[in-house]
Parts: structure tokens; sequence; C-alpha cells
């Protein structure tokens, strides 16, 4: 047990520092872009002397080293700093952010986890005969679909010709649980992808796993079909399927840009996206430090539950 | 009066061009001012009638939805502080200008009753109307002192602080309960517009701070408002010009033109603000909305830097204005929802030079006129960036247009977020827009020698000369003969080549009436959700 703690121990030390890697560089990164939040601010008025006293006044003219010294200074104290396009806390806007990006994650996950394993399961199971096929195919081709080309083919079809689906969320941004019909469409889109490649993970690791020597020996002491299965195939299938279920996790968490711009739902990724443009380099870096976070605990998670499954992948490790 | 292109192919909707917000052209540096008229036109422009669609009898009640595009989770209700459309719609139905723009982009009174000059322009008598703000208090001298000096703060950079630059606000006071004299720095023939400056709005004296619960004397008043989301406004039964037919407005953002498109087709707004032209013809006649055309919306055009080779050799400016084939780049680039330009600013607008001949291209006199300056085998680069519908499909096309005439043109793109500060001195042409404002700020701001937003490098002592003429000249047909004189001189030999003007697109539900048409953005009729009904 002390192996994992240390293990853990370890980790998340190596978590802290590749997060402070990921803020100095997307420090570096927005500071390369051209144009800083006066010259964004002044818009098509860009009378010189009307962006140097923004700049002044956002107290940009000093240098770039002592304004990030300056904001990482108030992070011990869970200060992320004020947002320089309208002079609000950072914390606002990640909080106003994270509502609807954990809203729709936690919807996709809950349908994503026994989507996934169920399908890839039965699809194993049925190994090259015509259900395997079938799900086989079908994940493929939709997979192969990028996810805003379905959203608006989904958006035209449900919601517009058949009007079944409110189109988009707009307006909704306060109160999505209070309208959950428009929640159905975004949701649809987000499961789509990670669906297959979960099912397609799940098939293979199971289809390894049965023809593995250990099931046919389990098979030969005549242990029942099911138990075989479950409790010993399984597990090991979804080892690798646990690490792919973190990285989409962390996709959906970590802003989904293109199905809140098409759906209208004011999450995480809207807010980098306006932060970005806006180079309101505060807002940038608190989503950075947020996505670090998220990124190195989930996969944390992921590795944790992967050695609980298939404790031999942990002496690599 | 204007035909639709069908022959085009419609360019490829850049679907995830995701976030192109709207940016006002804006009415900048000392928008100065205009005819002396005194108690003209009581209640401001048109309500319902006249250019107005559809109509019938105005019925009371219900709620409007209108989505636009918006600035995120950084928006505010501080209406000095409008940069975006949103912005400027919001802060038109909470507040109040002293004057605003009619469809000419005139100035009209709207708080202000009258107003009168003395006989050398530099002091004005400005009386307000009598209007109360939605806390009951009347609106005074003082709450206009307060807002003009709040926005002239040099501390702060409020974007109207350089159309009042003209007024000296130390100097001015307030003469009455409802009259002020402004003393201005310099003879201003057009301070009206001054008055219907963008962003110029009259808020309550000590007023700073508008999140909570902003207080104007606008025709809604504030019900909620969640920066980025919506904003939630009510009927103010109290307005001076007759209290709004709907009952609630709500403002909803929605970034992404086709997110608009699909909320109003899906009954989700009854309003949508900026749409392409090609859902326009999708849409036009169809039956399930309705699109309405602002025409003279925003001029579209190339930006030569008159100072610095090769343009500046006139001779290349003219060939270049001989190169464009206006029709070919508005139905190219504009998707045919825009009318052709003649080198100059502010068709249909007050003071426009309408009496010069149509310029068509002409490759011959163009490569003449080269081979004359010396120029043949031309070869310049010109800068683009997708920051306003059309710009790189207007470079394109226009790059195609000179090889027509031996020019070489290297279209470089440029990044959005910083595309207007990076042009303003680099390069030597470049795609440039302007939303509507009048004839008179637009020379004022970027074609003075001392214009902060000059573009063109446009600086001559002789046209400054004009213009101050122009500002100290107390009649209008004098005043008129000036700026005709200015605009055949930029006809001749600017730095503008101004191809075209596009309409802005709005969309309606079938049940949306009173939508003004003769109303190109900024102006008081454009987004004006208080003579709007729902049938």
């Amino acid at each position: 047990m002390s192996g994992l703690r240390s293990f853990v121990a370890r980790r998340l030390l190596l978590g802290v520092a590749q997060t402070a890697a990921v803020v100095l560089l997307v420090f570096a990164l927005t500071e390369m872009l051209p144009g800083d939040a006066a010259v964004a601010l002044a818009g098509d008025q860009p009378d010189p002397a009307r962006i140097e006293a923004i700049r002044e006044a956002l107290r940009l003219d000093r240098p770039a080293v002592e304004r990030l010294a300056d904001w990482a200074a108030g992070l011990p104290h869970g200060d992320f700093g004020t947002s320089l396009a309208s002079g609000r806390p950072v914390a606002r806007y990640i909080a106003d952010g994270f509502g609807p990006t954990l809203l729709l994650a936690s919807l996709t996950v809950a349908l994503l986890v026994p989507l996934g394993f169920g399908l890839g399961v039965l699809a194993a199971r049925h190994e090259g005969r015509l259900l395997d096929r079938l799900v086989s195919s079908v994940t493929l081709a939709v997979y192969a679909v990028p996810e805003f080309a379905l959203g608006v083919l989904l958006v035209t079809v449900l919601a517009l010709r058949l009007g079944w689906l409110p189109p988009t969320a707009v307006g909704y941004g306060t109160d999505l649980l209070g309208h959950p019909a428009a929640l159905v469409l975004p949701v649809l889109v987000l499961l789509a992808r990670p669906v297959c490649s979960l099912v397609r993970l799940v098939r293979a690791g199971m289809i390894d796993a049965l023809a593995s020597p250990y099931v046919a020996q389990a098979r030969r002491y005549g242990v029942s079909g099911a138990r075989v299965r479950y409790t010993h195939a399984l597990p090991n299938a979804l080892a690798p399927a646990a690490q792919q279920l973190a990285r989409t996790i962390d996709w959906l968490l970590c802003g989904v840009i293109v199905v809140e711009a098409l759906y209208v739902i004011p999450g995480l990724g809207t807010v980098l996206l306006n932060a970005v443009a806006e180079r309101d380099v505060p807002v940038v870096q608190g989503l950075a430090v947020v996505f670090g976070v998220l990124t190195v605990v989930l996969n944390l998670a992921a590795d944790l539950v992967a050695r609980r499954l298939a404790p031999r992948s942990g002496v690599a490790a | 009066m204007h035909e639709k292109s069908t022959r085009l192919v419609p360019p490829p909707d850049r679907f995830p061009g995701l976030h192109r917000r709207g940016f006002l052209a804006a009415t900048g540096a000392a928008s100065l001012g205009a005819l002396a008229l005194a108690g003209c036109g009581g209640s401001g422009s048109g309500s319902g009638d006249g250019g107005s669609k559809g109509d019938g009898t105005p019925k009371r009640g219900g709620r409007l939805r209108a989505a636009f595009a918006g600035g995120g989770a950084s928006e505010t209700l501080d209406p000095h502080l409008a940069n975006l459309f949103a912005d400027v719609a919001r802060a038109k139905a909470l507040f109040d200008k002293l004057a605003d723009y009619g469809a000419d982009l005139s100035a009209r009174p709207r708080l202000a009753e009258k107003w009168e000059p003395d006989k050398t322009l530099d002091r004005w008598q400005v009386t307000l109307r009598e209007a109360t703000f939605h806390d009951g208090r009347p609106v005074t001298a003082r709450d206009v002192l307060h807002s003009y000096r709040r926005i002239a703060d040099p501390k702060r950079t409020f974007r109207a602080k350089a159309s009042l630059e003209p007024i000296d606000l130390d100097a001015s006071r307030a003469t009455g309960k409802r009259s002020i004299e402004f003393v201005l720095k310099r003879p201003t023939a057009e301070f009206p517009n001054v008055l219907a400056a963008f962003g110029a709005y009259i808020v309550p004296e000590n007023a700073d701070e508008f999140d909570r619960k902003p207080v104007g004397s606008g025709p809604f008043r504030f019900v909620s408002f969640t920066p980025g989301r919506s904003a939630l406004f009510r009927r103010n039964d109290e307005y001076w010009e007759g209290a709004p037919h709907l009952d609630e407005l709500e403002f909803v953002v929605a970034n992404e033109e086709s997110a608009r498109v699909n909320a109003l087709i899906g009954g989700q707004v009854e309003y949508a603000h900026e749409l392409n032209p090609t859902t326009a013809r999708a849409h036009e006649g169809g039956g399930r909305i309705e699109i309405v055309r602002l025409r003279n919306s925003a001029m579209q055009g190339f930006c030569m830097k008159t100072d610095r080779a090769p343009f500046d050799d006139e001779r290349v400016r003219q060939a270049f204005f001989l190169i464009a084939d206006r029709r070919e780049l508005v139905d190219g680039a504009l998707s045919g929802a825009g009318e052709v330009g003649n080198d100059l600013f502010g068709k249909g607008y007050e003071y426009y030079a309408d009496g010069l001949p149509q310029r068509e291209q002409d490759l011959d006199r163009a490569r003449a006129l080269l081979q004359q300056a010396g120029a043949e085998n031309l070869r310049v680069t010109l800068d683009t960036s997708a920051v306003a519908a059309g710009f790189t499909e207007a470079a394109g096309i226009f790059r195609d247009q000179a090889k027509k005439a031996g020019v070489t043109i290297d279209v470089r793109m440029g990044s959005k977020d910083s595309y207007w500060s990076d042009i303003l001195d680099g390069g030597t042409l470049c795609c440039y827009r302007s939303g509507a404002m009048p004839i008179e700020a637009h020379i004022s701001q970027r074609l003075l020698t001392g214009s902060t937003t000059n573009a063109t490098k446009w600086q001559r002592k002789d046209f400054d000369a004009l213009y101050q003429q122009a500002q100290s000249t107390p009649d209008k047909a004098g005043r008129a003969a000036v700026y005709e004189r200015m605009q055949r001189r930029l006809y001749s030999e600017g730095g503008f080549l101004v191809w075209g003007f596009a309409d802005w697109i709005i969309g309606t539900a079938r049940t949306v009436k009173g939508v003004q048409t003769e109303a190109p953005a900024n102006t008081v009729d454009w987004a004006r959700f208080d003579k709007v009904w729902l049938a």
C-alpha cells in the first residue's frame, strides 16, 4: 500500500510541475500573439493615444515577468486575478462557465459508460457475426463524422424539420436544467464519437482477453461462461478503456468549443475563446490552471483504476 | 432598386469561424457638427410608419427575444463602454442620447428638444425635453454634464471621449434645470453630431455602476442581466416618446450566425441580428422568417497609404481606382448583398456628392497611368483578415482584377484581433470597412492631419482648411458646397477605394411588425425595439 501512496505522491508532484509548465507556456504563447488586451479593446478605433491610455489603465506597460509574478502571487490564496476586459474576478468567469460544462459532461459520461461498455462486450461476444459487424461498421461510420457536421445535421433534421427538439439553448444559459429538451442534441453530438472509440476499444480488449491462455485455462477448469467473461476477461479489457474514458472526460471538461458555439451553451470553451480574442491574459491563465489540474487528476485516477483492474500493468509503471 | 445576385456560387460558409463579433465601425474622434437645427422635428424619427415593413395597427404586449453576437462574460451595461452591436442595442433600450442619427446620418433631437448656436458657432444653447429617469427623477442639465464629464475623464478610456473633444467641459455650464450652454474649443457647425456621437448616453448624476441596477431614461427598464447570456428589460410606461408596445424585451447572446438563424427558425427568438447574405437568400420569400435588409450600413473598400510608395503617386492611386470591378466585388465578396461604391464614403447620407460619375473598371487607362508613373510590373501586398465578413474574399477578387492590369498583389492574412491597429500605420494597401457615421465625422476622424485613425495617411493642409471652413459656415447650403469640393478631391485622388456598401441583414419572426428598414446600423431606428410589436 505504501508503494501506491508514494506513486500517488510522485504523480501529484509531477502534476503540479506539469500545471506550472502549462501556465508558463500559455502565458508565453498569449504574449506572443499579435496585439494585447489594449489593442483588442480598442477594436476598430485604434487611436494610438487611446490604446496607450488603456494599456496604462490596465497596467500592461509593466514587463511581462512582473505581470506574471503578480498574478502568480495571488494563486496560493485562491485569487485568480481580475479580468482585463471587464475588471471582474477571474474566479467568477470560471465558476460561471463551469456549471454548463459540468452538466454537459456529467450527462454525457452517464450515458457513455453503459453504452460504450455494453455495446463493446456485446460485439465481442458475437465476434465475427452479424451483430458484431453491424456495431463495428456503424461505430466506424459515426466516428468518421466531424462533430460540427453531425451537429448541423441533427439540428436541421430533428429541430428544424421535425420540430421535436429546440435547436439551441439560447437564453437558457442560467437555467439549463430547466430546459432538458435543449440538452438532448448537444449531448448526442458529444456522445457520438467517444461512444464509438470506447466500443471499439472494449470490443478489441475483450476479444484479446477471451483468446488469452488464462481464459482458456479457466474454461478448461469448467468455470461458467458468464463468470469467465465478466470477472476474468472484462477487467483486463477495461484497463485501456479506462484511460480512454479519462481522456474523454478531460476533453468534455476542458471546453467543447464547437458544441458550445453551435448550441449556444456558455461553458468554459466559450469563456476561453472570448478570453483569447480579448487577450484577457488573467482569464486565459486561470483557465490553464483549471484545465491543467483537471488533466492531471483525471489521468492519475485513470492510472489508479487501471492498476486496480489489471495489477500487472502497475509493475511497469 | 437593387438586384439580388443569384448567379454566383455562394462563398463557402466558414462554419468554424467562431465568434464573429460585430465591431461597430466607430464614431471616434471629433464628430463635429451639423446644421443649426433649432427645434426641428420634435419626436425624432419615424415611429412604425415610413420605412417599416408589414405593419397594421400596433398591438400591445408580449416579450420579444432578440439574438445578437455578444462579448461573452466581459459584457457590461455601462452605456459609455458600448463597443459591440449588442452593447449599443442594450444601451439604447435603457438610455437616451441628446441626439441621434436619422437614416441620412443627420442629427435628430432626442433628449435635447432644441439646440441653437451663437453667431460664431462656438457656443451652443441646448434645451432638454421633459423626461424622467426610471427612478422618477427628471433628466436635468446636471445629469448631462455629469455624463459628458464621465466620458471625457482623462483617467478613463471611454470610446466617445474623442467625439466630445470639441467641448470645453470646464467652461460649459447648466443655465437652468433643463438648459445647458456648451462652450466649444472652436467653431463647430456640426455640433449636433457630437450630441449624437456613438456612446454619448445620458446617465443620472453620480451614476458609475451599471451592472446591478442601471437607471436610464430609455424606453425600457432594467429587470435582469447575466453577462454573455441574457438581459431582460421591461416596458417603461413613462417614456417621453410614448411607452413601447412590447411588455418585455430580452437580449440573448449567440455568437455563431448559424445558431442565431436556427434559434429564429426554431421559434426560440423573434429577432436575429447580423445574418449572412447566403442565409438571407436561402430564406427570403421562404415564408418561415422575414429578412430585413438595412441598406448602406457598412462601407467596404481598400485603403491606400498616400504617404508611401507606390501610393504616394496619385497616378498609381487613380490606376487602382480603375482596376476595381465594383460589381464583381459586391457580387463575390458580399454575395450581392449591397451596392457599388464610388470611392466616397456615405452613399445616401447627408452631404454625399452624388453628382459625380460612377467610376467603372478601365484596365487600359489603368495600365497607361501605371506606365506614366513608372510603375509597370508593380508588386504590392494587400493586408486582409477574417475580421469582417467578405474581407478575404474581396482581397482574392481584387488580386485577380489587378493581375489583368499587370499588377501583382500578394494577399497577406493578419490576426483579426489586432487587425485595425496593425493596418493603421503598417503596410501600404489593406481591406477596410466602416459602419455608418456622418460624412463630416468620417472626414474628421480619418482624413485630417490630426485625425486619430487616418489609415490612408491623407494629410493635406488645404484639405484641413476646407474642413475648418465648413465648420465655420453657418448656412447649410454653403457647407454642402464645401463638402462637395472636399469629396471631389477625394474622388479624384484620395486614398480610399470604396467599392461597395453592404446591407446589414436582420431576420425576424413573421409576427414581428414595425421593424424599420430605412435605418443603417448605428442610426436611431436600427435595433429600435420600442416601436416594434408582436402581431
